[in-house]
């Protein structure tokens, strides 16, 4: 038991951010776009911290794929508590296709090289809303995997996973290492506050390279095209009960 | 002009509301006017624990402040990925 948990974090358009699609349906704006940790990865970076301060784990990892930038995201996460960062640069052409099945064979070849106990990941991102990390990477390691994580506990060497699924809650308790997913009601993430991002920037941050963990990045899937959802259509006011049966009728509702 | 020993902890305090405003929903600039005319207004308090009290009401003030960003947060992804 290495005692120590690899977290996922991903930098992504920031919720509050209106998505603008580029003018040629190739891809979402993103240059000048004001970027934040996924939330759903913040719930993860939580629950690794609490597991820590209660010490039913050693050690904390961020770990983010992506250009310069995510070194940000890993610094968030560092202030909230996680102890060291990974970044695993990925930059221009191969960062455009990298998607869930390249992150987690970064994050399998990260965990098989920290020899990590667990790897908590949020369930899905809120820029491609994927959700396939989690559960690729517990495939290529041949894990066990609590997905959708609303509550996790420690019992021994096996962990107790509720899992939010449709129409209900399932309980699962899985061996170790495992991998686990964040839902959003795992926990409420903590604030990065302004003398934890300071005491932050003292923590290292390690500079990796996917050839270096011997991760080929060749994606097989192609964007064709990306397209704003469809204009909600304007409503109407009507005077009277007939005009709104009228009204109904010409659209064919009734 | 006598250097306060609290004047430290009421920077402190200053900066942190200041990093926390720049998220407030009405805008960086609009929090930062009213924030600083709040401290400007008892510039001149000198009783310590007055100061402290007052040091009391600005940590609360950033407790609300990140839990109303938790909550808007919150809200936003319930909205988006859970019907209900």
């Amino acid at each position: 038991m290495s005692g120590r948990v690899l977290v996922g974090v991903k930098r992504v358009i920031d919720y509050a951010v209106k998505i603008r699609v580029k003018p040629d349906n190739s891809a979402v704006v993103t240059d000048g776009v004001k970027h934040s940790m996924n939330p759903f990865c913040e719930i993860a970076v939580e629950e690794a911290v609490k597991l820590k301060e209660k010490k039913l784990v050693k050690e904390v990892v961020a770990v983010s794929c992506g250009p310069q930038q995510s070194q940000e995201t890993i610094r968030t996460a560092l202030a909230m508590g996680a102890d060291r960062g990974i970044h695993v640069e990925v930059s221009g052409k191969d960062y455009e296709s990298l998607g869930p099945l390249q992150v987690s064979k970064i994050m399998a070849a990260l965990a098989k090289k920290e020899e990590a106990q667990f790897i908590i990941l949020g369930k899905q991102a809120i820029d491609d809303d994927c959700n396939q990390t989690g559960q690729m990477t517990a495939a290529l390691l041949d894990w066990p995997q609590g997905t959708f994580a609303s509550e996790v506990s420690l019992e021994g060497d096996k962990v107790m996973v509720v899992r939010e699924i449709d129409g209900g809650l399932e309980t699962i308790r899985i061996n170790t290492p495992a991998v686990l997913t964040a839902d959003l009601r795992l926990n409420t993430p903590r604030y990065a506050t302004l003398p934890n991002i300071m005491k932050a920037k003292k923590k290292k941050i390690a500079n990796v390279k996917p050839a270096d963990l011997g991760v080929d990045l060749t994606s097989r899937l192609e964007v064709l095209r990306v397209e704003e959802p469809p204009q909600r259509q304007a409503g109407m006011k009507v005077e009277t009960v007939e005009d709104l049966v009228a009204k109904l009728r010409d659209a064919g509702k009734v | 002009m006598m250097a306060n020993p609290l004047r430290a902890e009421v920077v402190r305090l200053y900066k942190n509301l200041l990093y926390l405003g720049r998220e407030y929903p009405k805008g960086g600039d609009y929090f930062r006017d009213r924030l600083k005319a709040a401290f400007t207004k008892n510039k001149s308090v000198q009783d310590p624990e007055q100061i402290k009290a007052m040091i009391a009401r600005g940590e609360y003030v950033a407790r609300e402040l990140e839990a109303l960003y938790y909550l808007r947060k919150y809200r936003a992804l319930k909205k988006r990925y859970y019907e209900e």
